[in-house]
């Protein structure tokens, strides 16, 4: 049961996802897909915990490599994405 | 999945991440929506800290830290050009993090893992194993560091589904082991999709790439969605899978505005047959096509006496515009053409560039007003009532043969329709057919001037000219 909810929840983003970035004008595309990008690193959650709960060393050191390279997707994603999005001006 | 604080904080996350989406629909309200994103994303960060009460933890902290400055000083140096490459190669990091996790995971719990959550592990592995190897062949190649042309390495086809053979194998089997035999499962697994993210990127070539980076794109948000199922997390499941969902529709786009099937770009066959030949034959014989256009060689004093006679004009640029690095030279000779009352558009071809959206960005940055930008089909019905219409560094996109030429590759491909305008300037490098390999019958068009050469110098003396006059 809980492992379908968790698929109902996928397909339904899936589907939310794809119905608010259809709507997206090609204008924006660059910068989309970098926003998308930062967002894909979500998965850093993922790495805390693995980080945080971890029994062995090996999985503890995976972890925060993890960590770092899901922050430098973030971080890096979300700044360079304001950065575009700051340059497309409207006439004065 | 028990409907706790933290369950309510990742929808509330979830939701924030869709709003911010939608604003990213209009330019004006974009900027919020990233950072509505960006805020999102820090909640459920923290939150995942707190839940797990592991904020206090040094190695955590310092790692989050490490990477935000990394992704900072990244972010902040990148040049608008290279931004492709910076996509490329994040959405390799965002693999190469999922990939980790689900080998951390495997290799902690094992043995406390439902079937459902092993067989995730394992595809997370995959997944994300392909998107970093991917993702660095990619970028690599969009940042010139490997060739261009589509590698195709002997027997290419069968290695790669001995690969694909292999990864459904051990999907089956891995689940199924237990202690050390499943964990060394898990890194043969990792190894051989390293290697098939290189088999099928290495075989697109340059100019396919906006469909490839799109994809990798979609692979990374799946990389973390499959992760989310590996560890029960709803989050994780939802914001991968927006991700995922976004990719494919910009590949769909890409793919359509290319005129190519998404299995022909990664197959890496390039435009057909015909297109080979038609290829070789401009090569070998380059003579009558430099002859021909010499003929048609103007001076600049001519193209500005046009263009000081015009009311509206359309600027196409292409990625030789980026190369040539002319988007200032673009400006001056906008902010002249104003100046003097006439009317000047930009015409974006949604595959110009080497990602979607390339060029708005580029010109944005040189505060070209984004009123000026327009998409193709608003575009095209208004070429026939433009007196002018200069292209920097485009070809395949302004080819007419797509239109009138049955037959050849760029048959059927949606372009932009140049060739009605009263005058077309062509301020190209040269006359060599684009990707596609299709020679471009706009060149040898009574109405057409061509202005071969560097575009940048080429619109330098366009636009003294034109303050001359």
């Amino acid at each position: 049961m809980n492992n379908l909810i968790l698929i109902a929840i996928f397909i339904v983003s899936t589907l939310v996802g794809y119905k608010v970035i259809s709507d997206v004008p090609s204008l924006l595309h660059t910068p989309l897909m970098s926003g998308m990008n930062a967002l894909s690193g979500i998965t850093v959650t993922g790495a805390v915990i693995a980080t945080g709960l971890a029994i062995t060393y090996s999985s503890e050191v995976l972890g925060a490599i993890a960590i770092i390279l899901a922050m430098v997707n973030v971080v890096g994603g979300f700044l360079v994405t304001d950065r575009m999005l700051k340059m497309f001006k409207s006439k004065k | 999945m028990k409907f706790d604080a933290y369950t309510i904080i990742s929808f509330a996350v979830i939701l924030a991440t869709i709003l911010g989406i939608r604003l990213l629909s209009s330019p004006r309200t974009a900027v919020t929506g990233n950072r509505l994103g960006a805020i999102a994303m820090a909640t459920a960060i923290v939150t995942v800290l707190i839940h797990n009460s592991i904020i206090g933890l040094p190695v955590v902290i310092i790692s989050l830290a490490i990477g935000g400055i990394i992704g900072t000083i990244m972010a902040l140096r990148v040049s608008m050009i290279r931004i492709p490459q910076m996509v490329a190669l994040l959405n390799g990091l965002g693999g190469c993090a999922s990939l980790l996790v689900a080998i951390a995971v495997i290799l902690d719990g094992f043995s406390g893992m439902d079937m459902f959550n092993r067989v995730s592990g394992q595809l997370a592995v995959i997944v994300g194993a392909i998107t970093l190897s991917g993702s660095l062949v990619a970028a690599g190649k969009l940042d010139k560091r490997l060739p261009q042309h589509p590698i195709n390495l002997p027997g290419h086809t069968v290695i790669t589904l001995l690969a694909l053979a292999g990864l459904c194998t051990l999907t089956i089997a891995q689940p199924h082991l237990t202690g050390s035999p499943a964990f060394i499962a898990c890194i043969i697994t990792a190894l051989i999709s390293l290697t098939f993210g290189v088999l099928i990127t290495i075989r697109i070539g340059g100019a396919d790439m906006p469909v490839a980076i799109s994809l990798l794109n979609s692979y990374s948000g799946l990389a973390a969605s499959i992760c989310g199922f590996a560890l029960s997390d709803p989050l994780l499941i939802a914001i991968g899978a927006i991700v995922g969902a976004s990719g494919l529709i910009l590949t769909r786009i890409m793919c359509r505005a290319m005129n190519r099937s998404l299995f022909d770009v990664i197959t890496g066959s390039t435009f057909s047959p015909p297109a080979a030949i038609s290829h070789n034959a401009s090569s070998e014989t380059p003579a009558p096509t430099t002859a021909q256009s010499n003929e048609k060689t103007k001076t600049p004093s001519d193209v500005a006496e046009i263009l000081a006679s015009a009311r509206k004009i359309i600027i196409i640029p292409g990625y030789g515009m980026a190369l040539a690095q002319a988007q200032d030279r673009v400006k001056k000779l906008y902010e002249l053409c104003c100046k003097r009352g006439i009317d000047v558009k930009f015409a974006i071809h949604p595959v110009a560039g080497r990602m979607p959206g390339h060029m708005n960005v580029l010109l944005a940055e040189v505060d070209i007003p984004y009123e000026n930008l327009f998409e193709m089909d608003d575009i095209n019905p208004l070429f026939a009532d433009t007196d002018a219409a200069i292209i920097v560094g485009a070809c395949d996109v302004v080819n007419p043969a797509a239109i009138t030429m049955e037959g050849t590759p760029i048959y059927g491909m949606p372009v932009l329709h140049v060739h009605e305008a009263r005058h077309v300037i062509v301020c190209n490098l040269d006359t060599r057919p684009g990707y596609s390999g299709v020679e471009n019958p706009l060149y040898n068009e009574v109405n057409t001037i061509m202005m071969l050469g560097n575009a940048a110098e080429t619109l330098d003396h366009i636009t003294e000219e034109l303050a001359r006059k």
